[in-house]
């Protein structure tokens, strides 16, 4: 035992000496399970629209950038006791998540939600079973608009509800259903949709103000110069601005 | 992984199937199984080792020592494994990172409580935040061995207390009569003997374990349940080369056959194990045996 904490300590001295500076590397949280804003590909790295992005503002920002991914639900206390440096998940802004952590300025425009159906379903908005991913902007509209709101924790499984009739339809992005309508012939996207949330924006620890003011720097930019929009429309997420 | 995997599409069904089970993603869920193994074999030794601690310290004569190690079975027994689990590694996590952070940053003014952000310095923190990915993955698995030791060691740390006083107090009062001192007692004829007492509580816990894994990815670590999760998922062809339905099934299916296997195959070791132990001992089983022979 006492070798064992001699070495660890031995270990730490000498990396805390290797290296200091605060941020020389950044570290990105993100789910890996929301294509297409992040997902993991055949090659079993973080790929997407928020992947493109992410490296792309760390380059103009001038910062090292390290991907990890972690459970959505867990997402935001692993940020706040400091595991990761940011979250760059498709994470809309909200007044509740502001309270708790920091956005920086939004890199999407508010993206409507839409609902997932199964072909020919006859869907009750008020009265029928809605699902959706927990802790998400559509879980808590749902719960406020008298629907009975099942929750799941990946998006995945709420389709996979709907397509087992354990709900009726499923409320998520706009940008995340619409592949998947188009390539599954049994369901469809429903004409009514729900315009919820401020936008996508990138969170950060609130005590983080100066890589927040980094990132702000580097989104205004790349809206300035319109790559912005060149990625949002290669990957089809909502209108550019 | 093969050369003709350039083109998934226009594959038959036995060539697709080889280069799906090939792809970088599938290499992460074989990986992982090596993960789930690794830890059952650091997790093992260190949970007994807790388990022979508390035990040992709950039976001692000297009475803080007795209450510790029984305060210690009784709460982290009580304890739901899951709330352990959510709460204890990190708060275990921002301990370490606390003492760090007092030792090394001594002329720190600002409260580590910021708002809802725990902050300390930036060479406090652990492991450091620019230190290589594989380095926070490995300090992930230990703090994850780590509260499996805790826990389970608790359950072991009961199991070995009960298999010390079942073994005969004749047994310690005829080794204390030939002049054994208590020490010579206790590692002599306690707990040579305790083992075959406590071998059929052990070998519980070394399945429930085995079951307990899949917790590894409360702490973070990707196990083989979050892949299979992750890999049986429907995919469409935008984000993939090989596009398919919800395979959930079929993934958990193979995660069934591979559980059963591994406990099928404990259980024959442990019963090999038990039937070692057994031999010689005043038990009636080892009665049996003697019989037998």
């Amino acid at each position: 035992m006492k070798s064992i904490l001699l070495g660890t300590a031995a270990l730490a001295i000498t990396a805390s000496v290797a290296f200091a500076g605060s941020h020389s590397v950044v570290r990105m949280g993100t789910e890996g399970a929301y294509p297409p804003y992040n997902f993991i590909n055949d090659s079993g790295e973080v790929d997407g629209f928020e992947r493109e992005l992410g490296d792309e503002l760390c380059a103009r920002a001038e910062l090292t950038c390290e991907w990890v991914t972690n459970e959505w639900d867990s997402i935001i206390p692993n940020l706040v006791s400091g595991n990761y440096d940011v979250i760059i998940a498709g994470m809309s802004i909200t007044a509740e998540r502001d309270e708790v952590i920091d956005f920086t300025q939004n890199y999407t425009q508010p993206d409507p939600s839409s609902y997932l159906a199964l072909e020919g379903a006859d869907v009750d908005f008020e009265g029928g079973v809605i699902a959706a991913q927990a802790n998400t902007i559509e879980a808590a509209f749902i719960a406020s608009s008298g629907a009975t709101l099942v929750e799941f924790a990946t998006p995945d499984e709420t389709v996979a509800a709907v397509r087992n009739g354990e709900a009726d339809a499923v409320l998520a992005d706009d940008a995340y259903l619409r592949p998947i309508a188009d390539e599954n012939a049994d369901l469809v996207l429903l004409d009514r949709q729900e315009l919820i949330g401020g936008g996508v924006g990138m969170g950060l620890r609130e005590s983080d103000t100066e890589l927040k003011d980094k990132f702000n720097a580097a989104i205004q930019s790349m809206k300035d110069d319109g790559s912005l929009n060149a990625l949002l429309a290669k990957w089809e997420i909502g209108p550019g601005f | 992984m093969f050369s003709f995997c350039a083109d998934p599409a226009s594959l038959g069904d036995l060539a697709w199937m080889a280069c799906y089970l090939t792809t970088g993603k599938h290499m992460a869920i074989y990986t992982s199984v090596f993960t789930v193994l690794l830890l059952l074999a650091i997790t093992a030794p260190t949970a007994l080792a807790f388990g022979f601690i508390g035990a040992s310290s709950a039976r001692s004569h000297f009475p803080p020592l007795s209450w510790i190690g029984k305060a210690y079975i009784a709460v982290v027994r009580g304890v739901p494994d899951i709330a352990f689990f959510l709460f204890f590694v990190i708060a275990l996590d921002q301990l370490f990172e606390w003492i760090r952070h007092e030792i090394k940053c001594p002329d720190w003014t600002d409260s580590i409580w910021q708002g809802n952000d725990f902050v300390v310095c930036d060479i406090a923190k652990l492991p450091l935040g620019n230190a290589p990915q594989w380095v926070h993955e490995t300090y992930g698995f230990m703090l994850a061995v780590l509260t499996f030791a805790i826990v389970f060691g608790a359950f072991a740390a009961n199991v070995l207390y009960g298999a010390m006083r079942a073994v005969p107090h004749n047994q310690l009062e005829t080794a204390e009569a030939y002049g054994m001192s208590r020490r010579q007692v206790y590692w002599r004829i306690l707990v040579p003997q305790m083992w075959v007492f406590a071998l059929p509580g052990l070998s519980n816990l070394w399945m429930v374990l085995i079951k307990a894994t899949p917790l590894l990815f409360l702490l973070g670590v990707e196990d083989i349940v979050y892949w299979a999760r992750e890999l049986g998922g429907a995919k469409t062809a935008r984000f993939t080369d090989y596009p398919h339905g919800d395979w959930r099934m079929w993934y958990f299916l193979a995660l069934l056959v591979f559980y059963l296997l591994f406990t099928r195959v404990s259980e024959i070791v442990l019963d090999k194990v038990m039937r070692k132990l057994t031999h010689g001992q005043a038990t009636l089983a080892g009665e049996a045996q003697r019989k037998a022979a």
